[in-house]
């Protein structure tokens, strides 16, 4: 009897070690990262490291202005927005409304297996051929440039807008479906005055999250987008995106310097901003559940 | 049986898959009267009434033979458009399903998708297919409040003012009850009976005495075929089929 009540309380004790050890990690990485950033705002003013507009780590004088690469980021993820949208909320239209049961059998995972291929991949194709395709139809100097980055990396977070899309079209009630049809609306209006706002707080989640997934996205960036800290002008131009920053450089910045400081918080600040992301997306995909009546 | 007749089913099999669940079916649906059809879960009288306004298509897999006519036209001819006939036909569903949009936005989406763009039209219709509804009194002030907000039993009056808006022919009922309590319930029967002045009306339920009280015409089914049909009072008081007594008398169901 003691042995077994010894074996219960141990489970236990496992299994809550087990659910807190994510909580544990994502607090240690936050105090790290807020630990190793802070020295560089003591050189650098707060506002002129995210508003600085040269990035020159390495010179001497060195400048810590991060807008290049802030800018950079934001650019190569709205460009990914306009890649993912008409094909992630596109494809989870068809999968939803107008593909038959076995077609979505098959298709679903398909779009979904897009999300295992590794971004050294993606990274890898973009090289190879986008690369010298954009360097013919634009006839520019180099090929690695935001738009490049902006079209892999839609297309890397079109399986998660689809998925997300398609759960929340699926999430619409056939009710709403059959109610329309019985007032005498056509397939199109239905889709487009019924499902479409039904599923919208939904959909505005998934691009939100691959928006976040854009945004965080290294080894493509690093590979495709060019490299250049300057601040983009059009979308034709080398950019360096944060995170293609902070591993490009991560390895030449000597441990403990302002440079290492500065990376720090680069990440901090991209850590921040896809935070904000997720809990936008937790908060509206919340309000939808409400919305259609599916407990809160 | 000297009514006109609105719809007629005429030899009607169905089948989902391979499963047969209506076997030759014939009945008709008089012009103004209300038609019952009663029997116990799964005998096929959901499946049968959505056979009137084409809704089992958006079911996949699933085989109509025989014919369905509305006013003499085989309404699954390869002719006719599903949505024209959906708007001579409605439909009342089990569980109320309003949009997730406001109340004016629930009865005017039927007048807006069928092309009608005059402001002062729509809200004099909606305020028109609420009264008739009986549920203008109580939402009158709060048109733009979401339709979710409403009880269960608003909920499906709501329902019906939508599908009066249209301007239908025929109303199918597809046990507009069940979900709701007993004063709801009396609400919507006496709807029923003010509409089937300028409706044909086929309503499906389970409750017996529901039938006897609104409707003209019984149709009992049982495992997919239809036992007996008649008047509603010769189905309660003298039916023809020992199967129709046994279930009308609370023997089985």
């Amino acid at each position: 009897m003691k042995i077994l009540r010894f074996k219960e309380r141990l489970y236990k004790w496992i299994f809550t070690i087990l659910a807190f050890a994510s909580l544990f990690f994502l607090m240690g990485i936050v105090l790290v990262l807020v630990k190793e950033s802070l020295p560089i705002f003591q050189k650098v003013n707060f506002f002129k490291f995210i508003f600085g507009r040269s990035w020159y780590p390495t010179y001497n004088p060195a400048e810590f202005g991060i807008l290049p690469l802030i800018l950079a980021s934001i650019w190569v993820t709205l460009g990914a927005v306009v890649v993912c949208v008409p094909l992630g909320v596109g494809s989870a239209l068809y999968l939803n409304e107008l593909a038959g049961r076995r077609q979505k059998a098959v298709l679903k995972p398909i779009v979904e297996l897009l999300a295992s291929i590794p971004s050294v991949v993606f990274g890898f194709f973009g090289v190879v051929i986008l690369t010298p395709l954009l360097q013919k139809v634009f006839h520019l100097p180099t090929g690695l440039t935001a738009l490049n980055a902006s079209i892999i990396l839609g297309v890397m977070a079109t399986p998660t807008v689809c998925s997300i899309a398609e759960d929340a079209l699926n999430y619409v009630p056939n009710a709403f479906r059959e109610a329309s049809f019985a007032v005498g609306a056509t397939r199109w209006q239905t889709l487009t005055q019924v499902i479409i706002p039904a599923a919208g707080s939904g959909i505005a989640t998934a691009i939100i999250l691959g928006m976040s997934r854009a945004i965080g996205e290294t080894m493509t960036v690093l590979m495709v987008a060019g490299g250049s800290a300057v601040i983009p002008h059009t979308f034709l131009e080398p950019v360096r995106p944060m995170t293609a920053a902070i591993a490009a450089e991560m390895g030449e910045a000597p441990m403990g310097g302002s440079h290492y400081h500065a990376l720090f918080a680069i990440a901090l600040i991209l850590f921040v901003i896809t935070f904000i992301f997720n809990v936008i997306a937790e908060i509206i995909s919340r309000s939808f559940r409400v919305k259609l009546g599916l407990s809160g | 049986m000297d009514n006109k007749i609105k719809m007629q089913a005429k030899n009607v099999d169905f089948f989902y898959g391979k499963n047969q669940a209506l076997k030759n079916v014939n009945l008709n649906v008089y012009a103004n009267k209300v038609t019952a059809m009663i029997g116990p879960s799964g005998c096929g009288k959901s499946t049968f009434i959505r056979l009137f306004n084409r809704m089992n298509e958006l079911v996949a897999h699933t085989t109509l033979k025989g014919k369905i006519l509305l006013d003499d036209l085989d309404i699954n001819s390869p002719l006719v458009d599903a949505v024209d006939i959906r708007k001579r036909v409605g439909m009342v569903f089990q569980k109320p399903n309003p949009f997730p949009k406001t109340i004016f936005e629930n009865i005017s989406y039927g007048l807006k998708v069928n092309g009608i763009k005059d402001k002062a039209f729509i809200e004099q219709k909606v305020e028109d297919s609420l009264k008739k509804a009986v549920i203008w009194a109580e939402v009158k002030d709060r048109l733009n409040d979401s339709a979710l907000k409403l009880s269960g039993g608003q909920q499906q009056r709501l329902c019906i003012a939508r599908c009066l808006a249209v301007e239908t022919e025929v109303i199918l009922f597809d046990e507009p009850c069940a979900s709701l309590d007993p004063i709801s319930t009396a609400k919507i029967e006496e709807l029923i009976l003010e509409l089937k002045k300028d409706y044909s009306i086929v309503i499906v339920t389970h409750n017996m005495q529901q039938a006897a009280r609104v409707s003209d015409y019984t149709g009992f089914f049982l495992l997919g075929e239809l036992i007996e049909f008649g008047k509603t009072q010769d189905i309660f008081t003298a039916p023809k089929d020992k199967k129709t007594e046994a279930y009308i008398t609370g023997r089985f169901g």
